[in-house]
């Protein structure tokens, strides 16, 4: 059998993911938690995925890595890893991808460290997997270099301690420490900062962005956080109920946004500017159940623009098409300039935010 | 002025840790706060976790017993008020929980949650209970006809809102909110916001609110208290401690908050380090470990909260900023 190669040059995207679609078979019935989505992320570029729980985000990137258990979930479309398709492939190959070539950095570091370990242990073991002529000693020099790397004030002392003997902020350095232990040309990072403070949460941003410009890697950052994506994203990709709804530069999607459920995200979040006295405008209703989407467009029963074409919010669902912009894509069957004349004249203005 | 609602005087609490061998040692989790509040106004109390922000609220509910100080409630000290003593002072003074998910008890009905306080406290409302509970489940978005579903059939944010209606069943007079929206989904997240001031207009609510999203807490809050390892650092009204506050950590703070009005890195002030563990907080001023501004008197002299250079807001810093913010 033949195993993947080990890195093809390639001069496209690093990651290229091709209308995926990942469905879980429940007993309540399937739940196709992410349908048809396209995007591609490359080297030296950040990919932020946005959306509220349940919109697919971290299923899309669990996808990626290959962590889906087989037996229960049904995965298609097509994931490019530096040129290697990589779905249906058994899951010896993808591991041998894992760790070297992508790697993945949690949103809570205290229970994606083992406990029992030292961080120094558990850093090593991620190296020696995929350098097996390792010794002991090269694996621990290595911990210790990585730990410095990421902002740990004496590497190698803090090696032997445990995970319950680093703060929160320290916990998630030594994790982003074991992703790069091998030099991961793709680093997935899952609500990476939302479970710390906002001044750790600066420092881990920046430390992020720094690794980035000097490692040259294709990040992933998944968060619900409006202002995180901002900050360190080069392209936003919005989901909503397992399906992309609007894409483009983070200028596109942010500063010029065609999609009312961004509109609505954008209006909902509040700000340290504008009036203070403003009430939000939240977007009415819940997030949609999986299981039973709306049907045509699934954002429908929270837009208040869905009436303004007849049925078809209802019936048909919406493609994911470019407007007249290069590289922004949104999934709306609002017309283009009617998209725009409602955000010039209720949205950028309106909101508490602006 | 009339006598605020509540006053908080060098309020303490201290755990006691079960040491190795060594003296036990003790956590100063909330190490002497002041404020007030009065009828009707919001108080936003914020800051990183471990700086005491909750073990504050707690304290004024009285789910904790403070080790020492003095609150004092409508000029009633309930510091230590007994059981007894404490019934009528919980109609006045209501708690709303962060985890929406685990403060409803799943195997008790919706009706029957929001009924608890009056039943408890003996309360019987004219029209009846069941007309009550309907009417404050109304009061706060939900339909009254969901009166007899469990808390399981609910979103995050509508289980949010029972936990809002059990907190007005009583028609308090104040209510601590500790950290009410961070559980909740962005859009989910300005809903509960919107109800939260729009029920403190309406019934004129006065509010302890705790958070430590600066931007939840602007827009909901006439006055902030910023707190630091146990102590208030800064407090006042808000535009002023948005606008020009005074001591370095509130700068920091605000600073740090990514904004998605601002795209690219920001000029971020960056701190260093992490929070000092409260069983020994560093002498004199506690922040003085991660400022960029500290000096010799920081480490040896403790800086009071009192206005300072002419800012309207109290102050604890020996060197404080200038200026309004950019």
């Amino acid at each position: 059998m033949p195993g993947l190669p080990h890195q093809r040059v390639d001069d496209g995207p690093y990651l290229r993911v091709d209308d995926l679609k990942v469905r879980f078979d429940t007993p309540d019935g399937a739940v196709r938690a992410v349908d048809g989505v396209s995007f591609a992320v490359d080297r030296g570029r950040t990919l932020g995925i946005v959306g509220e729980s349940g919109s697919g985000k971290s299923v899309t990137s669990l996808a990626v890595l290959g962590l889906h258990d087989p037996r229960r979930t049904t995965v298609s479309g097509e994931i490019r890893v530096g040129g290697r398709d990589i779905v249906g492939r058994p899951e010896e190959e993808i591991r041998r991808l894992r760790g070297r070539d992508m790697a993945m950095i949690f949103q809570d570091p205290l229970s994606a460290l083992h406990p029992y370990y030292s961080v120094g242990r558990q850093i090593g073991e991620a190296y020696r997997i995929h350098h097996p002529d390792a010794s002991r000693r090269q694996a621990r020099q290595r911990s210790v270099d990585l730990l410095g790397r990421v902002g740990i004030p004496q590497p190698a002392k803090r090696i032997d301690q445990y995970p319950h003997e680093f703060s929160g902020g320290m916990r998630q350095r030594a994790m982003i420490a074991m992703a790069l232990v091998n030099d991961p040309d793709l680093l997935i990072a899952d609500e990476p900062t939302t479970a710390l403070d906002v001044t750790v949460q600066a420092q881990i941003l920046d430390l992020l962005a720094d690794l980035q410009a000097e490692f040259n890697s294709a990040i992933i950052l998944i968060t619900h956080d409006l202002g995180v994506v901002s900050q360190v994203a080069h392209e936003v990709l919005v989901m909503y109920g397992g399906r992309a709804v609007e894409h483009g530069s983070v200028e596109q999607v942010l500063r010029r946004p065609q999609h009312p459920y961004t509109w609505g995200l954008l209006a909902s979040v509040p700000s340290l500017r504008g009036a203070a006295d403003a009430d939000l405008v939240p977007i009415g209703g819940n997030p949609p159940s999986l299981i039973n989407l709306p049907p045509g467009c699934a954002f429908h029963p929270r837009c208040r623009y869905a009436d303004r074409n007849g049925d078809r919010s209802r019936t048909d669902v919406p493609q994911l098409r470019q407007v007249q912009e290069r590289g922004h894509l949104v999934a709306c069957h609002l017309a283009e300039p009617e998209r725009k004349r409602l955000y010039a004249e209720q949205i950028a203005t309106a909101g508490a935010d602006r | 002025m009339s006598e605020p609602l509540l006053r908080v005087e060098g309020l303490v609490k201290h755990f006691p840790v079960r040491g190795g061998w060594r003296t036990p040692a003790l956590v100063r989790a909330v190490d002497g706060v002041d404020f007030e509040v009065r009828a009707g106004e919001t108080l936003g109390l914020v800051g990183e976790s471990g700086c005491g922000k909750t073990t504050t609220g707690r304290m004024l509910v009285r789910l904790l017993e403070p080790s020492g100080g003095r609150i004092t409630f409508e000029g009633r000290d309930i510091t230590h008020a007994r059981r007894g003593a404490l019934r009528p002072l919980r109609q006045d003074l209501q708690i709303i929980f962060q985890d929406p998910f685990a403060s409803l008890n799943p195997r008790h009905t919706v009706g029957r949650i929001v009924a608890m306080p009056l039943q408890v406290n003996g309360i019987k409302p004219a029209g009846g209970v069941k007309a009550r509970v309907r009417e404050l489940l109304e009061l706060v978005g939900l339909n009254p006809e969901h009166y007899n579903r469990y808390p399981h059939e609910f979103s995050g944010g509508q289980r949010q809102r029972i936990g809002i209606a059990r907190a007005l069943a009583l028609q308090p007079k104040l209510i601590v909110a500790d950290e009410p929206v961070s559980a909740l989904d962005v859009s989910i997240q300005a809903q509960v916001i919107n109800l939260l001031r729009q029920l403190q207009r309406e019934l004129d609510l006065g509010f302890v609110f705790i958070a430590h999203d600066l931007a939840v807490v602007r827009h909901f809050c006439q006055r902030v208290a910023v707190m630091y390892l146990g102590k208030i650092v800064e407090v006042g009204d808000r535009d002023d401690i948005y606008a020009r506050p005074q001591h370095p950590y509130t700068r920091a703070l605000l600073s740090a908050i990514p904004d998605v009005n601002r795209l690219g890195p920001t000029g971020r002030i960056r701190l260093t380090g992490d929070v000092p563990t409260p069983l020994d907080p560093p002498s004199g001023c506690r922040f003085r470990t991660r400022c960029w501004k500290a000096q010799e008197i920081c480490a040896s002299t403790e800086p009071e909260l009192v206005p300072r250079d002419g800012g309207r807001q109290l102050t604890a810093c020996h060197f404080p900023e200038k200026g309004d913010l950019a």
